[in-house]
């Protein structure tokens, strides 16, 4: 049987929805024409004011935002209330040089819960259940997120955090937790882990919400076979809110999206055209019920395609499918958003050349980074022990850069290809976008 | 009193050592000492050669990355306790030994070592004051 957190809006009617978003975004145009004035400048020069936004049919006439908008305005340029409305702050993960931070006043929090605890029902989750969260907690949305959308729907709800592997398959068994929440590498990992120990008839779970991470159709059937669950997707963004902004039923054939939060547009990344449905290009999100920090027209460089046939869970909101791809050149390593611009200032920084390589693969369902870049003449020394010094203290900088460890290669010099034009300066041996 | 070091960087792959000693070979130049320091990743090569300036030149054309070093080299007599006694000398006076090595030589009675160390003048000082012969560059040429 399908569970739902808020049935009369998650298989309301076509009408209702547009009726909803043509409501709500006509007046959080106008909120933010009001309160916002970095938008409202960027309207003014597209010669756009609300007046010309009179439903979701005038959407495509505002302006886009960007990452680079977002760290322009860092920190208060995109807040539409005073801070004093505001209860929290998250921010995207570890990405120093391109930090965004996103405020939350407590109305905010709640609908943002409301959506995680949606797509905890999607996944079978009931006030029975022991919801097991291995998200970070913190400033990254997904630990805060999904505890708040399974205090929601009444779960009991284990706040593990990340890491420590032996205390989370103990508290797995011994809790009884029946939903596992976290990022697909680590569900695998953990997977491996408790088939290692010989304990998967000592667990009780069911379901699997798997996000923050772009995962395979081969990796889902792979953690679910390995524990006996059914594994949903979930996506979200710290700009939008976080986790849930869209999520996986049962049918497992794309993710819905709260289309009473959050209108979607699939656009032409290079024209800025809007697509029609079934058509792949970027996903561009409007908040339409956000206080703190609306975004309108945010281009999330993720590539999709957008459906919106019957779906056999009852819900009628448009369903994306997995992201297939990148508009830009950010790489999601461990979870973490990496740009190898970040890359190459640590690598200028610490006096070696920008020709270089990134490397990243999937290692036993878990992320690697390498980072090859040639020997000179410069950073050679007869001494082994000056050059890995110098080797420890690329390594350290680019961790406080990027958050995640990185490993790194000194190659011989004129060994990494240098090709005519653009540069190829990573080489993704995942293979995650499968199209 | 010291000798020139040519050390030279290489990937620690298949071949790369070969590569690198073809070309020392195709051009007549001879090692006079040879010493291997590796990471998992990269190599030195770090090499005493009859002929320095040519084959800084032949490494320069080829594109490898080196840099020249002055080290120390040695004569002992080549029987036991003699690298004990060279290394208590250069111990005593504080001097702290980056890297060393030995070399095959010819010399009836006698073992040529390599010492990278932080003090060169120190050490010569160390050494001559000890009755240890430092040997210059020509007697590699």
């Amino acid at each position: 049987m399908e569970h739902y957190y808020q049935p009369e809006i998650e298989c309301a009617s076509r009408e209702q929805i547009r009726a909803w978003q043509d409501e709500r975004l006509v007046k959080q145009v106008q909120n933010v024409w009001d309160h916002v004035p970095y938008y409202r400048k960027k309207m003014e020069e597209k010669g756009v004011t609300p007046a010309d936004i009179q439903s979701t049919a005038d959407l495509h006439k505002l302006p886009f935002l960007t990452k680079e908008d977002l760290r322009e305005a860092y920190p208060y340029g995109l807040l539409a209330r005073p801070l004093e409305d505001c209860v929290r702050i998250q921010s995207t993960s570890g990405t120093t040089g391109r930090r965004v931070v996103a405020f939350y006043t407590q109305h905010d929090l709640d609908l943002w819960e409301e959506c995680c605890a949606r797509a905890i029902m999607a996944a079978g989750g009931t006030k029975n259940d022991v919801c097991h969260v291995c998200y970070g907690y913190g400033l990254f949305t997904g630990g805060p997120g999904l505890n708040g959308g399974s205090h929601k729907v009444g779960c009991l709800t284990l706040p593990m955090s990340s890491g420590n592997t032996e205390r989370q398959i103990q508290f797995m068994c011994d809790l009884g937790s029946t939903i596992l929440c976290c990022t697909p590498s680590y569900a695998a990992y953990l997977a491996e882990s408790i088939l290692e120990r010989g304990l998967q008839d000592k667990i009780k779970l069911k379901a699997g919400i798997f996000g923050a991470e772009a995962w395979t159709e081969e990796m889902r059937r792979d953690i679910e076979e390995k524990l006996g669950i059914k594994a949903y997707d979930i996506y979200g963004l710290t700009e939008i809110s976080g986790p849930g902004v869209s999520f996986e039923c049962s049918a497992q054939t794309g993710m819905h999206i709260n289309e009473d939060h959050f209108i979607a547009e699939i656009i032409n990344p290079q024209t800025g055209e809007v697509l029609p449905d079934g058509e792949k290009g970027e996903l561009v999100f409007t908040s339409i019920t956000k206080e703190a920090f609306p975004l309108l027209r945010y281009r999330t460089r993720d590539i999709c395609v957008l459906t919106r046939e019957k779906c056999s869970c009852g819900r009628t909101h448009v369903k994306m499918s997995k992201p297939m791809g990148r508009s830009d050149d950010m790489l999601i390593v461990k979870g973490v958003n990496v740009f190898p611009s970040q890359i190459e200032t640590v690598l200028m920084n610490n006096g070696y050349p920008a020709n270089y390589q990134i490397l990243v693969d999937r290692v036993n369902n878990s992320d690697t980074i390498e980072v090859q870049v040639e020997m000179t003449p410069e950073m050679f020394s007869d001494s082994i022990s000056q050059i890995t010094a110098k080797e420890r203290e690329l390594v350290s900088d680019l961790k406080a850069m990027l958050g995640i460890y990185a490993q790194v290669k000194l190659v011989a010099p004129k060994t990494i290809t240098r090709s005519e034009g653009t540069a190829v300066r990573v080489i993704d041996k995942r293979n995650l976008y499968k199209n | 009193m010291t000798v020139k070091q040519i050390s030279v960087f290489l990937e620690n792959k298949p071949g790369k050592l070969a590569a690198f000693t073809k070309i020392l070979s195709e051009n007549g130049i001879n090692m006079r000492a040879l010493s291997l320091a590796e990471t998992s990743d990269f190599g030195i090569l770090r090499l005493i050669v009859d002929d320095t300036y040519k084959t800084s030149t032949l490494l320069k054309d080829e594109g490898f990355v080196f840099s020249i070093t002055k080290v120390l080299a040695v004569a002992i007599p080549d029987k036991p306790g003699s690298l004990n006694a060279a290394i208590e000398v250069l111990g005593n006076a504080q001097i702290n030994i980056e890297y060393m090595y030995a070399v095959t030589t010819h010399a009836k009675g006698l073992a040529y070592m390599i010492f990278r160390v932080a003090d060169n003048a120190a050490a010569i000082d160390a050494f001559t004051k000890n009755g240890i012969k430092v040997i210059c560059q020509d007697e590699f040429e």
